[in-house]
């Protein structure tokens, strides 16, 4: 019989098909839904576009953060992304700030300085002007810190009830680091996994901040644009970083996980190295989940070469903001497409995909 | 994080493990249940099966209130949440629980109104925001969860609120245990005891399994060290010959359990004569319903719920598995027609089911060579 592992790499081998009768809240959560939609369903049918299989090239990481475009021997970032989050406004943060500094990371962890955004805001009828002038203002400020500029957009209105306040679009260019080369399959057995700071402080005080758990916390979002830590990294390991992604919905398992299935390799984390707040840790063991599920805006995971680790994690600690990067685990031949997760007293579990929408333990 | 961290301690965990090794006697054949699924959720969490010598065999117990409850109780819910005025409110570990016709995540997105809830006093707040709308409460869970239905009852009694009521599904885990030891084919050294169960009922409920059935339970918390200390107290027992009901989380458990608690069952709830479980069929005098009192805010009373037994899909073992017969993987939808994103049976639903630990952290040999440093 085979293992459990064997049979969920067989499966992630093989084709996807999507066969769910109706789109649940679990497709938009970033796991194995997700997954399912996008390559089962939209991909394949794009890919069919044009005819001549132009396309295909581009789409063949359907899961990376972004597209790449050569223009004229210049190789360009492009990405969009959507922002849906209630409340508009938390700890930390705001849906204004998430949608400039979400599009800017996607592009900095395509090893692409971020140039310029679209911004099309979907308005809900009866929003106070007021907290649309509060979230436009957050946008600006964002991007000034970011050092993108926001050079066009659309604005649409829906009726009252059919958005929770507002959505944000926003799409964004970068140009690509020409010496950079990232991808899962640039991944060896013995590099080094990186992340750049703790993390789940985003969903859990997204998750508190809803006010459905009687829970407080000294908590805020780590929404920030990552690139001056991307850039830092680079600069100081640039042919040695391999692979690069921000673990926003689904989490660092999540986003490991699509690394091991892309690259065919296993990873094995430190579980003692993984750096999580005590009030993540604490709302996790409450409600049961797993801060390697909660999403992160303001963090990202790197593969970097074991000979330039040490300098790279040097490198991206002596930015601001990157004191609290450290090294969780390493890259491995074997287990194959699997992460794992490894505690010192000998203790090894399984790290998954999130699977829907995190749901809290209770009975 | 404080009474967490003690409890995970790489040096003392070592020792525990080495203690256990030592007092498994080479040559004998442990098998020993942990009843409840929040162990089994723990053990595969923590990777705690790998520290245990080969012939020490841990039992995954019935102790997942989801995986026991028979999916024509889930369906009858459901049929609820289909009537115009209901508001359908559960906790988070019913909404993957397959029925029928779909989760109730899946009837959500066809239209339901289905919430998720974090406390039965939430759905009660909604009842109170929602007067033109009757609230469903689907209550799931052992001694564990009752007490707050129960307290949830007498305040919705108490503000006089009328458009709320209770699907009633909890159990009491003590003659599930004894199910297990009367059926046939059991061969249990002992038990790890229920930690949460235990908080609410205390620790005499378990004396008939040392007095009647002659074997060890020792009642414990969640940790890895709290685990894996329970199973040196139990060895420690068998090794001595005796058995006895000893509380290695006393931390949490007293001896007596939580008397305000039992007072607030006893007062709303009764025994149901019988209840069918998921894999033990039906046991009688095992799960609670609402008492006359309270006959206002039973959902069973107020409405006609179909009531019909559906059995699982033909092909899942769920059944087996609970009592042990199997192991998750011996099914044959394991990890192919079932896993937890597509679950055909609730053990694969909840984070305390047995086959959804399995999945979720079971590891290959070849994986268990770890970071040594």
């Amino acid at each position: 019989m085979r293992t459990v592992v064997e049979q969920a790499a067989a499966t992630a081998g093989g084709r996807v098909r999507f066969r769910d009768a109706r789109i649940e809240m679990a497709h938009g959560a970033g796991g194995k839904a997700s997954r399912r939609l996008i390559e089962g369903l939209i991909v394949p049918l794009l890919r069919g576009q044009g005819g001549d299989g132009s396309q295909a090239g581009k789409l063949a990481e359907p899961l990376a953060d972004a597209a790449y475009l050569d223009v004229d021997g210049t190789r360009l970032a492009m990405t969009a992304d959507s922002f849906v989050v209630r409340p508009l406004r938390f700890p930390g943060g705001s849906i204004g700030e998430l949608a400039v500094n979400g599009t800017v990371n996607d592009l900095a962890v395509s090893a692409a300085r971020p140039l310029a955004l679209l911004l099309t805001l979907v308005i809900e009828e009866g929003l106070a002007t007021e907290t649309l002038e509060a979230e436009v203002r957050a946008i600006a400020e964002a991007a000034r810190r970011a050092g993108v500029e926001v050079v066009g957009g659309d604005t649409k209105v829906v009726e009252h009830g059919k958005a929770d306040g507002m959505y944000i679009t926003t799409a964004g260019v970068g140009r690509v680091d020409p010496r950079a080369r990232c991808a899962a399959s640039e991944v060896r057995a013995g590099d080094q996994v990186l992340v750049s700071g703790p993390i789940g402080d985003h969903g859990i005080t997204i998750l508190l901040a809803r006010g459905e758990i009687e829970l407080e916390a000294e908590l805020r979002s780590d929404t920030r644009s990552v690139y001056p830590l991307v850039a830092g990294l680079l600069a100081a390991a640039r042919d040695g970083v391999r692979w690069m992604r921000d673990p926003t919905r689904g989490g660092v398992a999540t986003a490991l996980n699509e690394l091991a299935r892309d690259s065919r390799l296993g990873i094995v984390l430190r579980e003692e190295q993984i750096p999580v707040r005590e009030p993540v840790r604490g709302a996790c063991e409450l409600l049961g989940l797993d801060p390697l599920h909660i999403a992160n805006e303001g963090q990202f995971l790197a593969v970097v070469a074991p000979a330039q680790a040490a300098a790279a994690l040097a490198a991206v600690r002596s930015v601001p903001g990157g004191e609290a990067a450290v090294i969780i685990g390493e890259v491995r031949a074997e287990p194959a497409r699997t992460v794992l997760a490894a505690a010192s007293y000998g203790g090894t579990r399984v790290v998954d995909m999130l699977v829907g929408d995190p749901l809290p333990r209770i009975c | 994080m404080k009474y967490v961290d003690e409890f995970r301690d790489p040096k003392l965990i070592r020792q525990a493990a080495e203690e256990i090794r030592r007092l498994a006697r080479p040559g004998r054949h442990y098998r020993i249940m942990e009843v409840c699924g929040g162990h089994t959720h723990a053990i595969y969490r923590f990777g705690l099966e790998g520290l245990l010598p080969d012939n020490l065999e841990l039992i995954h117990g019935p102790g997942c209130p989801v995986c026991v409850l028979p999916m024509g109780r889930t369906d009858d819910g459901l049929a609820l949440a289909e009537l115009p005025e209901v508001i359908f409110t559960a906790f988070g570990d019913v909404m993957r629980v397959p029925g029928t016709k779909g989760s109730p995540l899946e009837h959500k997105a066809r239209g339901a109104a289905i919430r998720m809830v974090y406390s039965p006093l939430d759905a009660l707040k909604l009842a109170e925001a929602h007067p033109d709308r009757h609230v469903v409460f689907f209550a799931i869970g052992f001694e564990t969860t009752a007490p707050s239905t129960a307290l949830t009852l007498l305040r919705a009694r108490e503000l006089g609120i009328r458009n709320f009521s209770v699907f009633c599904n909890h159990v009491t885990i003590i003659p599930a245990i004894r199910a297990i030891l009367d059926s046939p084919g059991m061969r249990l050294d002992a038990f790890v005891g229920p930690g949460h169960v235990s908080t609410v009922i205390g620790c005499r409920p378990y004396e008939f399994i040392a007095q009647d059935y002659g074997k060890p339970i020792v009642v414990s918390g969640f940790e890895p060290l709290d685990i894996l200390q329970s199973l040196v107290m139990i060895l420690r027992q068998l090794a001595a010959g005796r058995a006895e009901v000893e509380n290695q989380y006393a931390r949490v458990v007293p001896w007596e359990g939580n008397l305000p608690a039992l007072r607030a069952l006893e007062e709303v709830f009764e025994l149901r004569p019988y209840f069918e479980w998921r894999g033990l069929g039906f046991i009688s005098q095992s799960a609670l319903k609402l008492r006359d009192a309270f006959a206002e805010w039973d959902s069973e009373r107020r409405y006609t719920v179909p009531g019909i037994r559906v059995t699982d899909p033909k092909a899942a073992q769920c059944g087996e598995v609970l009592k042990g017969v199997l192991k998750p993987p011996q099914c044959k939808l394991f990890g192919r027609e079932c896993t937890p994103e597509r679950p055909v049976g609730a053990l694969m639903v909840s984070s305390e089911g047995a086959c959804a630990a399995y999945y979720h952290y079971v590891h290959r040999a070849a994986a268990a060579a770890s970071l040594e440093r």
